[in-house]
């Protein structure tokens, strides 16, 4: 074995990072602390045994007793454990391989559906392009829900990654208001933002806080039932940026507000006529905003709207 | 004309940029597996080539690093297109001489071509 390999098999925290399961719950890292709780014993059990015992052979069967009954303590201990760091392991993978398997004919489907929708190279009828659309928006739902599964399987097994840098809050808002512009027009709800001039910039992952509002913007456009407005506000309130989002949509029914944030849970008043929707936005949501320093918080009355709102530590 | 490798094994996804590199006018080589992308890499001598991870033979990351180590093929711009999204495999492919990591199932086919005309500086 190369001097490298062996450093790398005694570095016991990358050799822990692999499974994806903190310090104390990996096996190479109890090994080697029972190692030393077991040679610490032995040591302590051989000075007491030599001060209070006459004879040495009493004293070593003392201390093989003391060191037998560790080591098999030990030795159950670290083999539950290793059973548990081998079965996150392979969740990981397991969920990492069948989302690409998934992934890819979806890719497939999607572009060869758009080349066809383009109608550069034939002539798409209307009927067909209706149909095509409907194509494309469940290749683009089944593409989604693998997405959120495949972050929420990272936040369960603590390998989620946040990269972060300094961003302009208000201007992710902007951009993202305008691309929910044509879906706000199609279900009549006209959203306005406000804001003051030249906030503060927060230190976040883009990419992750874009998906955290696009969930609460969605959200709020979505479940309004008729015509509607959605309010966005952003605004500094001393070391933190406060951004809220009310609207006039159905609300959330007083006995459901405590499960909002719950995987795979969905409000009893939206499911009947809302059957799109996985359920994880507001999970993700809620992982992403107290991982990068922020709380989230909503209030709602049933019939009459909600109003969710989160804050940031400014950079 | 510019020249485009397409490393991909689904002859599905190949199809599809055939179409639309040549509408875009661009000339597209195909490599089912990652030993005819290096094979074709050397003697075609493409603009630009865009490179899937999961491969037969040769898998991706090593078909990356045999063609940065390659002075013939050293200075191709790559583009790595993948469904692939495992902890630490951006950082790998540009540490290893990638260009940009796209994930295929984050783009249109509009995005995408976007993306190859900027690496291609056109």
């Amino acid at each position: 074995m190369e001097l490298k390999e062996i450093l790398n098999q005694l570095n016991v925290v990358s050799q822990c990072r692999k499974y994806g399961l903190s310090l104390w719950q990996c096996p190479q890292f109890l090994f080697l602390l029972m190692g030393i709780i077991i040679i610490g014993s032995a040591i302590t059990a051989f000075l007491i045994g030599t001060r209070y015992v006459a004879d040495p052979q009493i004293v070593a069967l003392i201390v093989l007793v003391i060191s037998t009954i560790l080591l098999v303590i030990a030795f159950s201990i670290i083999h539950g454990f290793e059973r548990l760091a081998e079965a996150n392991r392979m969740k990981t993978e397991f969920i990492s391989i069948v989302s690409h398997q998934l992934r890819s004919p979806l890719s497939n489907l999607r572009w060869a559906l758009e080349l066809l929708m383009s109608g550069r190279n034939n002539l798409v009828s209307e009927k067909q392009l209706e149909y095509f659309t409907i194509f494309k928006e469940n290749i683009g739902r089944m593409q989604e829900l693998i997405k959120d599964l495949l972050i929420v399987s990272r936040i369960e097994t603590q390998t989620l990654v946040l990269k972060k840098k300094e961003v302009s809050l208000e201007d992710l808002i902007k951009e993202l208001i305008s691309e929910f512009e044509s879906f706000a027009k199609a279900c009549n709800v006209k959203v306005k933002f406000q804001a003051k001039e030249n906030l503060a910039k927060v230190f976040v992952d883009s990419s992750q806080i874009r998906q955290v509002v696009e969930n609460l913007l969605d959200n709020a456009i979505r479940y309004i039932k008729d015509e509607g407005e959605v309010k966005v506000k952003l605004e500094q309130k001393g070391r933190k940026l406060y951004f809220e989002i009310k609207d006039n949509g159905v609300g959330i029914p007083k006995e459901d507000q405590k499960y909002i944030f719950q995987k795979f849970f969905r409000a009893g008043n939206i499911m009947k006529y809302q059957t799109e929707g996985s359920g994880l936005g507001l999970y993700i949501t809620k992982f992403i905003i107290e991982k990068s320093g922020g709380k989230i918080g909503f209030s709602s009355q049933e019939g009459k709207g909600s109003t969710f709102w989160f804050t940031l530590p400014i950079s | 004309m510019k020249k485009i490798l397409f490393i991909e094994d689904e002859s599905a996804l190949q199809k599809t940029f055939e179409e639309i590199l040549s509408q875009e006018g661009y000339k597209m080589i195909s490599a089912l597996d990652g030993e005819v992308g290096l094979k074709l890499a050397q003697t075609e001598k493409p603009d630009l080539i865009l490179l899937d991870l999961v491969l037969p033979k040769v898998h991706g990351f090593d078909v990356l690093k045999k063609l940065k180590e390659n002075q013939e093929t050293k200075e191709i711009p790559v583009i790595v297109l993948t469904n692939l999204e495992g902890i630490g495999d951006v950082e790998k492919a540009i540490e290893l001489g990638a260009t940009t990591y796209l994930v295929k199932a984050d783009y249109s086919l509009k995005e995408l071509v976007k993306k190859i005309k900027k690496a291609l500086g056109d």
